[in-house]
């Protein structure tokens, strides 16, 4: 079905691989943002898709996320194209088999999209230059989850009218965060202010480097926000030794009715979910009319269906 | 004594760093394995020439840092291998390091290296021995034992002795044996799952950082229990500016305490890494622009009195790998001198006989080795450097199993054309044979 904005927006496509925000020029994230604006309408009005059948796309989930698999998975069926995924725990990978003779494997049946989400950094870049399909990377360690910065991007703009100018809080464990990183370079690619807030040790100074601001004092840092993206504290990667007690980290980063009171009244509150209620914040703002998570997980749809529409065309351009 | 073995080195620029000769035009003469003086022999003796003309004569290149591999490894190297390698670089003498399989922490580990040694080396190879049993950082190892088999200095390279109680009896030991300890300085409890330099490339990539001063600490408690013991102690492969500092006020209070830097930390920096290709994956990591420049400095300036390789071979598929996942280590034997030329002769930082001495002088001194030298009397180990020679890095032509060089496809200049040890060629370049065919 033929869709004149898509495929204005698709002739320009240049990449083959979705790997990293921190890699995309502006445009090409505009891009991305006006195809999911464009396929949010479709969806919503029940206009007819632009479908790519006959592909195939793989999940190869080496460390577990159902989330993100199911948002991959939805997005495709939407679009036509055959879904199938790899969990971690049955894959080869775990029988010893190294990621690159999978990858090829994989690639070697005619699959046309390889998603991958793995505790190692880099192995989407190592895979993206080692196949010829495209690799999109599902979340790549504490590196990089590209579609999650990209859904963050979409709803904070939705909202706002612009990202020009506001100014982000990202809470919480940023040294292990991939979407810390990036949400972070999506943001400021496209103009927002943004503040690392979270205890020392969790939050490298060199973020100063890249343009953004870093406070270890919430409380601080509140008044001045306009929107609040907290993170998901990863029990399992962080070490013990890295904050006292998860007692402590609620008293000084959760976010709470008490602290909410310190925001500006329409703050917007985003997590990239699952959220652990009474962690990260007070299970009430979850659900609050500030917070906008279910927004966050419907534009992600919408976004990753962008991501294999204008992967796909970058075959079609060549 | 053959004529075969009788040279007459003609025309060449003559650099020794021993004796701070630096000659042009030079003719050296080698007979019965050594460096001659040609007054004693017959006028008309039949000396094999070589033209020298164009390229520099050296001795023969000392790298007290390399992996063998042997025993235990040989998918990754092989004695034979390595020092062929060795031999094409312009090395005449390695020193083995013994985190092998099993561990030179046994004299018959030891004597083993040295038969195969005896049958495979291309090149000069010395042993080393572990400061602890199976360089778990527990138990000294035999030094005396393994000194007699042939060890030439104690060191775990690749671990780091953690407790300071057992490395202060390892150096109190090792004192009175008169040998020195190589320590690879690593806090463990700092650098601990740590895969890149902690720092601005860490943050941006989402790798886990070994931080500087988990190199720092341990120079520091080393440079303190050498104070304290007297030993020998030489720092392995420094990489940050903070154990420059440490390293340079230890040397004005006299204490013998010595250092090298490897080609890869003076050439790169954490940058390299944006990619996350293994190839750039080494212990210690490549670090900052400023680190690097603190480690030229103190090569110029002599704090550091040495340069070696860490030549670390591994198998392709073992680095073929996520990069958290992949081994650590690069090759370097046959990169060695071009990329020293390029980083600091090239550079204008150094002449060509501060550097050469780093790579001479500077190794023999910290293991008590008879310093290469051309004058007469002295081994016939040397090397003729081409230092116009433009030439790509290109591991496929390397004779080292492990193609694992930070530096492929890179264009650099200057190449070793001719090996010699103890006054027989193990090395030449082909165009140099062709050369001589047409004289
Ligand atoms: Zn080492």
């Amino acid at each position: 079905m033929q869709n004149l904005k898509l495929d204005a927006i698709k002739r320009k496509w240049k990449r083959k691989d979705l790997v990293s925000l921190e890699a995309l020029d502006l445009s090409e994230i505009e891009a991305i943002l006006l195809a999911a604006k464009e396929f949010k309408t479709i969806l919503k009005e029940n206009l007819p898709l632009p479908f790519l059948n006959r592909r195939t796309a793989l999940a190869l989930m080496v460390e577990p996320s159902t989330r993100t698999r199911v948002s991959f998975e939805i997005a495709a069926k939407k679009l036509g194209i055959s879904f199938l995924s790899i969990d971690y725990k049955t894959s080869s990978i775990q029988k010893g088999e190294s990621l690159k003779d999978t990858a090829k494997n994989l690639e070697a049946l005619g699959i046309d999209f390889l998603i991958i989400r793995h505790p190692a950094a880099g192995s989407a870049a190592f895979l993206a230059k080692l196949l010829n399909i495209s690799v999109i990377n599902g979340g790549d360690g504490a590196h990089e989850h590209p579609t999650q910065g990209l859904l963050d991007l979409m709803t904070i703009e939705e909202h706002f009218g612009t990202v020009r100018g506001l100014k982000v809080l990202i809470v919480g464990d940023i040294l292990h965060s991939r979407v810390a990183r990036s949400t972070f370079w999506a943001l400021s690619k496209y103009g927002a202010k943004v503040k690392f807030v979270g205890p020392i040790t969790l939050l490298p100074s060199y973020f100063k480097d890249f343009g953004a601001e870093i406070s270890y004092n919430l409380d601080e840092a509140l008044p001045f926000a306009d929107c609040i993206i907290l993170l998901r504290l990863q029990h399992e990667r962080q070490r013990k030794d890295l904050f006292p007690s998860i007692g402590e980290y609620i008293a000084s980063y959760s976010l709470t009715t008490e602290r909410m009171k310190k925001c500006k009244k329409d703050v917007l509150i985003m997590h990239p979910g699952p959220v652990e209620r009474g962690v990260e914040m007070e299970s009430e703002l979850a659900d609050s009319p500030n917070s906008a998570i279910l927004k966050q997980v419907e534009n992600g749809l919408a976004i990753r269906m962008a991501v294999f529409y204008l992967l796909a065309s970058y075959f079609e351009n060549r | 004594m053959t004529t075969e073995e009788a040279y007459l080195i003609s025309a060449g620029r003559l650099i020794d760093p021993l004796l701070r000769r630096d000659e042009e035009p030079a003719t050296l003469y080698v007979a019965e394995g050594k460096i001659v003086d040609p007054a004693n022999y017959p006028k008309d003796f039949p000396w094999t020439k070589i033209d020298a003309q164009g390229l520099i004569i050296l001795p023969g290149l000392i790298d007290m840092h390399v992996h063998l591999r042997e025993p235990g490894e040989s998918r990754k190297e092989t004695i034979k291998t390595a020092t062929m390698a060795a031999a094409a670089g312009g090395i005449t003498t390695v020193v083995a390091m013994p985190n092998t399989i099993p561990p030179a922490d046994h004299p018959d580990t030891i004597a083993w290296i040295r038969k195969k040694v005896d049958k495979e080396a291309v090149v000069k190879v010395y042993p080393t021995g572990c400061i602890t049993e199976e360089r778990l950082g527990e138990k000294l190892a035999p030094f005396q034992s393994l000194i007699q088999a042939g060890a030439i200095a104690l060191t775990d390279d690749g671990s780091c002795v953690q407790n300071a109680r057992i490395m202060r009896r390892a150096m109190e030991y090792a004192s009175v044996l008169g040998v020195p300890i190589l320590d690879h300085c690593e806090d463990t409890a700092l650098s601990d799952g740590g895969v890149m330099n902690e720092g601005l490339w860490s943050t941006l990539l989402g790798l886990p950082g070994w931080p500087s001063i988990a190199e720092e600490l341990i120079v520091s408690r080393d440079i303190l229990l050498c104070e304290k013991t007297g030993a020998k102690i030489h720092l392995q492969h420094l990489t940050t500016e903070g154990s420059i500092r440490l390293l340079r006020d230890a040397k004005k209070r006299g204490l013998p305490v010595s250092a090298e830097v490897c080609p890869h930390h003076i050439a790169l920096t954490e940058s390299a890494l944006k990619e996350y290709d293994p190839r750039f994956k080494m212990n210690p990591p490549l670090r900052t622009e400023k680190d690097r420049e603190a480690l030229i400095e103190a090569l110029v300036d002599g704090t550091v009195e040495v340069i070696a390789s860490d030549h670390a071979p591994h198998a392709l598929f073992e680095k073929e790998v996520e990069f958290e996942k992949a081994p650590f280590g690069v090759v370097g034997l046959e990169t060695l001198v071009a990329v020293c030329l390029k980083e600091l002769y090239f550079s204008k930082k150094m002449d060509l006989m501060d550097l050469f001495a780093k790579l001479t002088v500077g190794p023999s001194r910290v293991l008590g080795l008879e310093p290469p030298s051309l004058r007469y009397g002295s081994a016939a180990d040397l090397i003729l450097l081409d230092l116009n020679a433009s030439w790509q890095v290109d591991s496929t032509a390397f004779f080292s199993k492990g193609k694992n060089t930070p530096f492929e496809g890179m264009h650099l200049k200057g190449r070793v054309v001719l090996t010699m040890i103890d006054g027989k060629i193990v090395w030449r370049e082909k165009r140099l044979v062709e050369k001589q065919k047409t004289v």
